[in-house]
């Protein structure tokens, strides 16, 4: 004990840092969530009351992991000699018997606890609203009520499912491991769109409170990185990576000091952050030396080439609608076809973006219709671009795109 | 090792043409035969359509017989399959295969106790 006193701020900081790995090494050694959750919240509730004294240990992880293990052995004791089951079976595993039957030991090296924890978290056979609630709750250590107020979501209803959740995967015995190379594309996949989900919830702020959504985007971008560590070779995992990084970087130049929404054509770039930026940017490069490109990658390629344009008028249209060509080929989606008619509009002319979008079946969505109104604008349709404007505003998800859309449709001059 | 109970879903209504069922019931079997060569087969069964079903429920001392299914649907349990696995991607593995099979959505679910075979 010879460091420094510690900040309840630097605990807190130790907690996000360290929460996920000491639940994952947890989870492999009592082979039960919830026994790994509460040994993991004791330990850090007995760090919060001795390291502002003691200061916190050279290997905080270790810390926790090691008293929350030797706590939860001598719970589990005292339960199994009341005859628990659960306790008993969770000593068993202790012990490090293999389950009955007995899975086979894993091929290769010995991967990161964390990596089991997220592909349990994020198997196919939970809701994509549960992976999203269990890896938020269990890798990043946010609380069920963050999660609920998050998702907009009573935390009796966010309890309820975490609770749902835990239990499918205890009594359907959903496997903690990393899936072997012939699932791995699949599995994988569901694992990157959580995180992106995570990421796309805090930054679309399609509702509710500011900070919370702040944090998620946060929380989203450690998880990136997370994964970017434990398997630097998936490219796809890195091009995830590098779009939030690119995305995150123009946050402060995204709204208006009042909470208004400024298009990427109008933010002022000398706010976009330069070390994401940069980093992001450096990513990119990095996975698309690898030549397997996906869907991840080219759209942080498509923002890194947004943000190598000194202003909006410089931005290299030609190569981001060859990008979109590519990202269609992977994800023919009518949301992709609708932002590779902006990028038409912008190389061949406004008609020529007009003519795909009327062709693309979107009506129900917000954006379907802003970009309608703008192209519809720029040939001088004003009449036309009002109607289109009025049918994106009664679709648009929140209060800042309403604004937004109400102030271009102004602008109409009527 | 854990048992998990495969229920084959399938639609109401008439029984298709013998010519439409020859090569799923061949496919079922080469699936069944896996199973076995697997150790992982432990009990199987198809059965005849809800109108056979008759339902009964106990009430104030007494045990009354309804005719029909418990529950009407437009798709019911036509069989099933209950297997060993490791864990539910074990589990789910065969399960697509019997889904592949069938051609119809098979639920796989964990059995809690009362295991056979």
């Amino acid at each position: 004990m010879t460091s420094e006193p510690a900040s309840a701020a630097e605990v807190e900081r130790v907690f996000r840092a360290e929460y996920g790995r000491a639940v994952a090494v947890l989870v492999r050694r009592f082979g039960d969530i919830d026994v790994a959750e509460e040994a993991v919240q004791d330990a850090f509730a007995t760090a919060a009351e001795r390291w502002p004294a003691t200061g916190i240990p050279p290997r905080p992880a270790g810390w926790i992991i090691t008293t929350a293990g030797n706590r939860t052995v001598d719970r589990l004791r005292r339960e199994a000699s009341r005859a628990d089951r659960h306790a008993r079976a969770a000593l068993l595993h202790t012990r490090g018997d293999p389950p009955e039957g007995g899975d086979p030991p894993e091929e290769g090296p010995v991967r990161d606890d964390r990596l089991r924890l997220i592909f349990t978290c994020c198997h196919p056979a939970l809701a994509p609203a549960s992976r999203v609630a269990l890896t938020l709750r269990l890798l990043g250590g946010l609380s069920t009520a963050e999660i609920a107020r998050a998702f907009l979501v009573p935390e009796a209803t966010m309890a309820q499912r975490l609770v749902r959740a835990k239990g499918k995967i205890r009594d359907a015995r959903i496997p903690y491991r990393v899936p072997e190379e012939a699932d791995l594309p699949d599995r994988l996949r569901a694992v990157l769109a959580v995180v992106y989900l995570v990421f796309n919830e805090g930054y679309t702020a399609s509702s509710g409170d500011r900070l919370v959504r702040d944090d998620l985007c946060a929380e989203a971008v450690r998880l990136g990185r997370l994964l970017a560590e434990l398997m630097p070779d998936e490219p796809e995992v890195l091009g995830l990576l590098a779009l939030m990084l690119l995305i995150e970087a123009r946050r402060a130049a995204r709204t208006t000091d009042g909470g208004g929404l400024v298009p990427l054509a109008e933010q002022d770039r000398r706010m976009w952050d330069r070390d994401r930026t940069a980093e992001g940017q450096d990513l990119v490069r990095r996975c698309l030396r690898r030549g397997r490109p996906g869907p991840y990658q080219i759209q942080a390629a498509i923002n890194a080439v947004h943000s190598d344009a000194p202003t909006a008028a410089e931005t290299d249209w030609s190569q981001i609608l060859r990008l979109y060509d590519q990202l269609a080929a992977f994800t023919p989606t009518p949301v992709v076809a609708l932002n590779r008619a902006v990028a038409v509009a912008e190389v061949e002319g406004a008609a020529a973006g007009l003519a795909l979008v009327d062709g693309i079946d979107l009506g129900r969505h917000h954006l379907f219709h802003a970009v309608r109104a703008d192209l519809l604008r720029r040939l001088g349709r004003n009449s036309e671009a009002a109607a289109a404007y009025d049918a994106a505003i009664a679709r648009a998800g929140n209060e800042a795109e309403r604004a937004f859309l109400e102030r271009r449709r102004t602008t109409l001059g009527r | 090792m854990q048992q998990y109970l495969l229920s084959i879903y399938q639609p109401d209504g008439p029984a298709p043409s013998a010519d439409f069922l020859a090569p799923i019931m061949r496919d079922i079997e080469a699936v069944n035969t896996e199973l076995r060569e697997a150790g992982a087969w432990v009990f199987a069964g198809g059965l005849f359509p809800p109108s056979t079903a008759t339902v009964l429920t106990a009430k104030d001392g007494e045990v009354l017989t309804t005719d029909g299914p418990f529950v009407e649907g437009k798709e019911h349990i036509g069989g099933f399959t209950v297997i060993r696995a490791a864990d539910l991607d074990a589990a789910l593995a065969w399960g697509r295969k019997l889904a592949r099979a069938t051609t119809l959505p098979i639920e796989v679910r964990p059995m809690e106790f009362g295991s056979c075979g």
